[in-house]
């Protein structure tokens, strides 16, 4: 299991690999709000937290439909599939490999766009928290979405639609307890909980029902 | 050992691709399965890989390794596609296959170094998989079958893009396989040159 997570690592930083698209999107997509939104810098820094998480979660998409699709395509799902090992934790390990590639990055990065916004060091810091808390959830949201998608020749898109309203509640509560922890009144703790709770609901589901789908999907 | 296939059949959506197939392996066999194109092979090896469904029958092991329900843990795959990531060079590619599949009781895999000798690719385990000719690439996805240890054998059309040299080797490295105990079958045109083979002719439907 150990081989295949540095495997997976290993691929998404070759040539071809994902790992760097996803960072460059979310720089991409940050870095223009405040040329479109003006140099309003109390406006920027109150709408910051929420633009970082919009970023990080399209970001986070972007890569996932290969996730399962490269594997089948040069046939090494076959393999994957035959083993003793029980696939959840296969998938599992996948998943956990892409967030590292993918969504840690984005975690990194997020302080530094957060200055772009005009963000103060609080407000960054509880982006940067909630984030780290919140990927990993998009990351086992999407792998069932990659799961099913997986023999469709185009389903990069597909995949980001199937699983965005899955993936709504934690951007909600990300944001929400990114701004709980900047603004006094709103206690931090609740909406962060609630985010946790999502990500380890989707640990457990998500390998549960991408295994079940990629088992159906073998043609 | 025993491989045995109970009346095994088939269906790729509507039709049924191939029906009632029973057969008996013991360790140190091989089954050739010959036949036209669109036959049922690829699917009859992909039923035995537990990969789809079959409509009927069963597939069981007798006297295999206890807590192994399914023959195909116990089975390597080698099908149309190597398997092999292109990105990743060749010894990065067969060590995952060797620390991930792992060897099956009854028998060890054999050095990375040693299983490329053996498909006469020494030398050049440091390329990326990508560089390598047609030919190349699959002697290498022949090699994964030696690096980890299964005692069956599941391959699907394996000389595929292999010039004559690289079919003798071939024949060789199943002789060794059948010799150890193990259990081999093939969905091939080449004959394999190998005596204790049983032989398994598609003949498909006629509509």
């Amino acid at each position: 299991m150990i081989a295949l997570f540095f495997r997976d690592l290993k691929l998404s930083v070759r040539a071809g690999g994902g790992a760097m698209i996803g960072v460059l999107f979310f720089m991409t997509v940050v870095a223009v709000i405040p040329f479109g939104v003006g140099p309003d810098l109390n406006l920027l820094a109150r709408i910051g937290p929420a633009i970082l998480w919009i970023g990080a979660l399209l970001a986070a998409l972007l890569g996932l439909d290969r996730l399962f699709q490269a594997e089948r395509e040069d046939g090494s799902l076959d393999l994957l599939l035959m083993q003793e090992t029980p696939l959840l934790l296969t998938v599992f390990v996948k998943c956990a490999a892409h967030w590292a590639a993918t969504g840690l990055p984005l975690v990194i990065a997020s302080p530094f766009l957060g200055l772009f916004m005009n963000m103060d060091e609080r407000a960054i810091g509880a982006t940067m928290l909630t984030l780290l808390g919140g990927t990993p959830a998009i990351t086992l949201i999407g792998a069932v979405g990659a799961a099913v998608a997986v023999a469709l020749p185009r389903g990069g898109l597909l995949v980001s639609i199937l699983v965005l309203p899955l993936a709504i509640p934690v951007l909600i509560f990300g944001v929400s307890a990114t701004y709980a922890a900047v603004e006094d009144p709103a206690p931090f703790l609740p909406p962060f909980m609630i985010l946790m709770a999502i990500t380890l609901f989707f640990a457990v589901i998500g390998p549960v029902a991408a295994a079940a789908a990629l088992r159906h999907s073998a043609d | 050992m025993r491989l045995l296939a109970e009346g095994l059949s088939a269906r790729r959506g509507e039709d049924l691709i191939f029906h009632d197939i029973s057969f008996v392996l013991a360790a140190g066999e091989a089954l050739v399965v010959t036949g036209p194109n669109g036959s049922g092979k690829s699917t009859l090896l992909r039923v035995l890989a537990g990969l789809l469904g079959a409509e009927s029958g069963r597939i069981h092991l007798e006297g295999g390794p206890p807590g192994f329900e399914h023959p195909h843990e116990l089975s390597h795959y080698l099908g149309h596609r190597n398997a092999m990531k292109r990105e990743l060079t060749v010894e990065e590619n067969l060590s995952f296959w060797q620390r991930f599949l792992g060897d099956s009781p009854g028998g060890a895999g054999i050095a990375l170094d040693a299983a490329a000798e053996a498909v006469g690719l020494a030398g050049i385990t440091h390329l990326p998989f990508g560089y390598l000719s047609a030919g190349q690439q699959r002697r290498m996805a022949m090699a994964k079958l030696l690096v980890a240890y299964r005692p069956i054998w599941l391959l699907d059309e394996p000389t595929a893009a292999l010039d004559a040299g690289a079919d003798r080797l071939f024949a060789g490295l199943v002789a060794t396989h059948l010799d150890r105990g193990g259990i081999v079958i093939a969905a091939t045109h080449q004959p394999l040159g190998i005596e204790r083979t049983k032989a398994l002719q598609m003949t498909g439907f006629v509509h």
